[in-house]
């Protein structure tokens, strides 16, 4: 089996195509594991003061706990060291080999496939042939730029450009993006710079990291534990976000144009505080550059000397042909249960999954049921077509969120129950019979 | 049906962290060998193995650990320290239990891939359990029943040739106060990425009697391994060298059949 890329998914399919008793061969452009999550490494879009926005207990692999004596919402160089334990615990390693960027996947018929690598350094390629091919090169590295007209003076840089507050200080700096690097960023912008603009398109429910006392995301799921109808959900988050971060209208934010659950959720309680005290002035979207100004959509102008798009990030398969994952021509590919590739059985992509909740375990269950399918079509190929043609009617509403806001970031959103639920039952259809 | 992908409970009632008394002998330990994690029965703790068994395991080359799980802590509690510690070892862990902490291992398989599983003494089922204990030792086990402690005897612990100043010793440390769950559990979950696992016991245990020991090692596939004579307590009782040397042959051979296949 191949897996390509050594970061959280990565390293979590290794270990499950192990336990399922496949060997391994894993290809890590970089020299080290943990992918995103590695600052050292080039793509990474770690900046200084990334911390997880999930809590911990919804963050980790189901079968390696964080350690208990951790914060709720650990930073990036402790997901980094837990990563690395991961790894160094079960051995992953060995099967890593290390600067070596997979060039092609290439079908070879019946199933398997071509695997051409070369060393990051240059030098001749490789070919080696594999029963299966897990992709997990992540979706968090080939960042996406707005493309704005015009000519502008100042700096521009993409939000994996951004690394360290210093970078900030004392300058006038516009964030354009309202995920949650973009908050992120603005916030830290409004502590070290010395003006701050931030730019979104629309308004969103901010929900802040603590309600009640306990981490917001726990409170979520203690409704999703009842439960508890999408509607009433959304009237309690409504609820919620009154009470703790407000209504946001009055700094100039636009109200949300759609109702919670409908777009990734944005988790800060320090934006609106530091809109409150007048550090970051919200405006909409840009729409031009002009010399030294940026022209806003509603004919204001603004005149930052560094200007950073959080615009976010898109999912790219440079070493696989279009259609073998279905993409679409906006690069969007299409795939079972966001992991399985609808016409080739022995090709998977795990990690590639937003959801409200932590990645870790979404990767670890997918790289599970990758592991188990590719292990039943080897020792039952019967009930493999079987389960399979099964899956193939198993609606996608079922698992994929219904009514987001139709943009490139929720291509991949979930909702972690649903989807937690439609993996289970895959594993219970492979389940052995005994 | 239970759901082992949606686990609300943790994920909205983690249980709190506390300082866990770990044992360890590391220093002889070798590279090649997975690091050993011994889990104490019902009142006992991390002293029950640090005597003998924990050194008689770095004596072969390996990294041994013994825990105490919380005092006063329920099976999830335990189960949760068992992961805890066994996480953050440097390698894959083997797991070793015995008695009802056989059950936390049992417990603990079903949330952590454990390289290799003892169950020792296992008190798996506590239906026949707490019969063999109202038979042999009523007046220890009925105030337990109520809240109360329970007092364990010598003979359900240990075998007849254990002096009798030793088993006291052993007895005065073991402080008991089990809960419901010990004997109304579910059974325990399958165990994740299907790691071998040995049951051993003993034909003359008091506490698990033999038919329960035949089930639980049915459950993982084989026949217990036996040391006749020997009471409940297999890592203090007089012959206590023979388990421990049995369980680490089987380590051994086990590790390294999976190391070159």
């Amino acid at each position: 089996m191949c897996v390509i890329g050594a970061g959280a998914s990565g390293l979590a399919a290794i270990k499950n195509l192990r336990e399922a008793g496949f060997e391994v061969d894993c290809y890590e452009r970089e020299t080290s594991v943990g992918g995103a999550w590695n600052w050292r490494h080039d793509r990474s879009p770690v900046y200084a003061g990334t911390h997880l926005i999930t809590s911990r207990p919804l963050t980790e692999f189901p079968d390696f706990p964080m350690p208990d004596t951790w914060p709720d919402y650990p930073d990036h160089r402790m997901v980094l060291s837990y990563l690395e334990r991961y790894s160094a615990h079960f051995g992953l390693e060995t099967n890593v080999w290390f600067g070596t960027e997979v060039v092609s996947v290439a079908p070879a018929g019946d199933g398997r496939w071509d695997v051409t690598t070369q060393s990051t350094g240059g030098g001749s390629s490789r070919v080696q042939r594999y029963a299966g091919v897990v992709v997990a090169n992540g979706h968090n590295w080939s960042p996406a730029r707005p493309e704005i007209p015009g000519d502008f003076r100042g700096q521009v840089i993409h939000s994996a450009q951004y690394k360290d507050p210093a970078q900030l200080r004392g300058r006038k700096v516009l964030v354009i993006g309202g995920g949650n690097t973009g908050c992120d960023i603005a916030v830290e912008a409004a502590q070290q710079a010395g003006t701050v603009w931030h730019s979104t398109r629309r308004g969103y429910w901010y929900a802040p990291k603590y309600l009640i006392g306990r981490p917001a995301d726990q409170v979520n799921d203690r409704m999703l534990k009842l439960r508890l109808p999408l509607r009433l959900r959304q009237w309690l988050y409504r609820r919620a976000v009154a009470l703790t971060t407000g209504d946001l209208t009055r700094y100039g934010l636009p109200a949300p144009d759609h109702q919670p659950y409908e777009s990734h959720p944005i988790v800060n309680s320090q934006l609106p505080y530091y809109l409150g005290h007048g550090r970051i002035t919200p405006v909409p979207d840009v729409t031009a550059f002009d010399g030294a100004s940026a022209v806003l959509a509603d004919g204001r102008r603004v005149e930052p000397d560094l200007v950073i798009t959080a615009t976010g990030y898109r999912p790219r398969f440079e070493f696989l042909a279009p259609e073998l994952l279905d993409t679409a021509d906006d690069g969007r590919p299409d795939l079972h249960l966001h992991a399985f590739a609808r016409k080739h059985p022995t090709l998977a992509v795990v990690g590639l999954v937003q959801a409200d909740f932590g990645l870790f375990p979404l990767a670890h269950w997918q790289s599970v049921a990758v592991a188990r399918w590719l292990r039943l079509r080897v020792t039952d190929p019967q009930r493999a077509a079987a389960v399979q043609q099964k899956e193939s009617v198993r609606p996608v509403a079922s698992w994929s969120r219904r009514r987001v806001v139709p943009t490139a970031r929720h291509w991949f959103e979930v909702d972690h129950t649903d989807y937690l639920r439609a993996v289970e039952g895959l594993l219970r259809e492979m389940e052995p019979v005994s | 049906m239970r759901s082992g992908l949606l686990r609300f409970e943790d994920w909205t009632d983690p249980v709190p962290p506390v300082e866990r008394e770990v044992v360890s002998l590391t220093e002889d330990a070798r590279a090649d060998l997975p690091p050993l994690l011994f889990v104490p029965g019902l009142g006992h703790g991390a002293w029950a193995f640090a005597d003998h068994w924990l050194p008689q395991a770095a004596s072969r080359g390996y990294a041994a650990h013994a825990v105490t799980p919380r005092p006063g802590g329920d099976l999830r509690a335990h189960v949760h320290d068992v992961v805890q510690v066994a996480a953050s070892l440097p390698r894959q862990a083997v797991l070793v239990g015995q008695g009802a902490g056989a059950l936390v291992v049992a417990y603990a398989m079903g949330r952590y891939p454990v390289r290799a599983a003892v169950l020792a003494a296992p008190v798996m089922d506590g239906w026949p359990t707490l019969g063999a204990a109202l038979r042999i030792n009523p007046f220890g086990t009925l105030p337990a029943l109520f809240g109360g402690r329970l007092r364990l005897s010598r003979k359900q612990l240990f075998g007849p040739e254990m002096p009798a100043e030793d088993a006291q010793q052993h007895l005065d440390r073991i402080v008991a106060r089990p809960r419901r769950e010990l004997v109304m559990h579910d059974p325990a979950p399958r165990p994740v990425g299907d790691p071998p696992v040995l049951v051993i016991g003993s034909p003359d245990d008091r506490v698990v009697p033999r038919t329960s020991l035949d089930r639980t090692a049915t459950r993982y596939g084989g026949a217990p391994l036996l040391f006749p004579g020997m009471g409940h307590d297999l890592m203090l009782d007089v012959a206590r060298a023979e388990p421990i040397e049995a369980i680490l042959d089987w380590l051994d051979k086990t590790l390294g059949d999976q190391g070159t296949s």
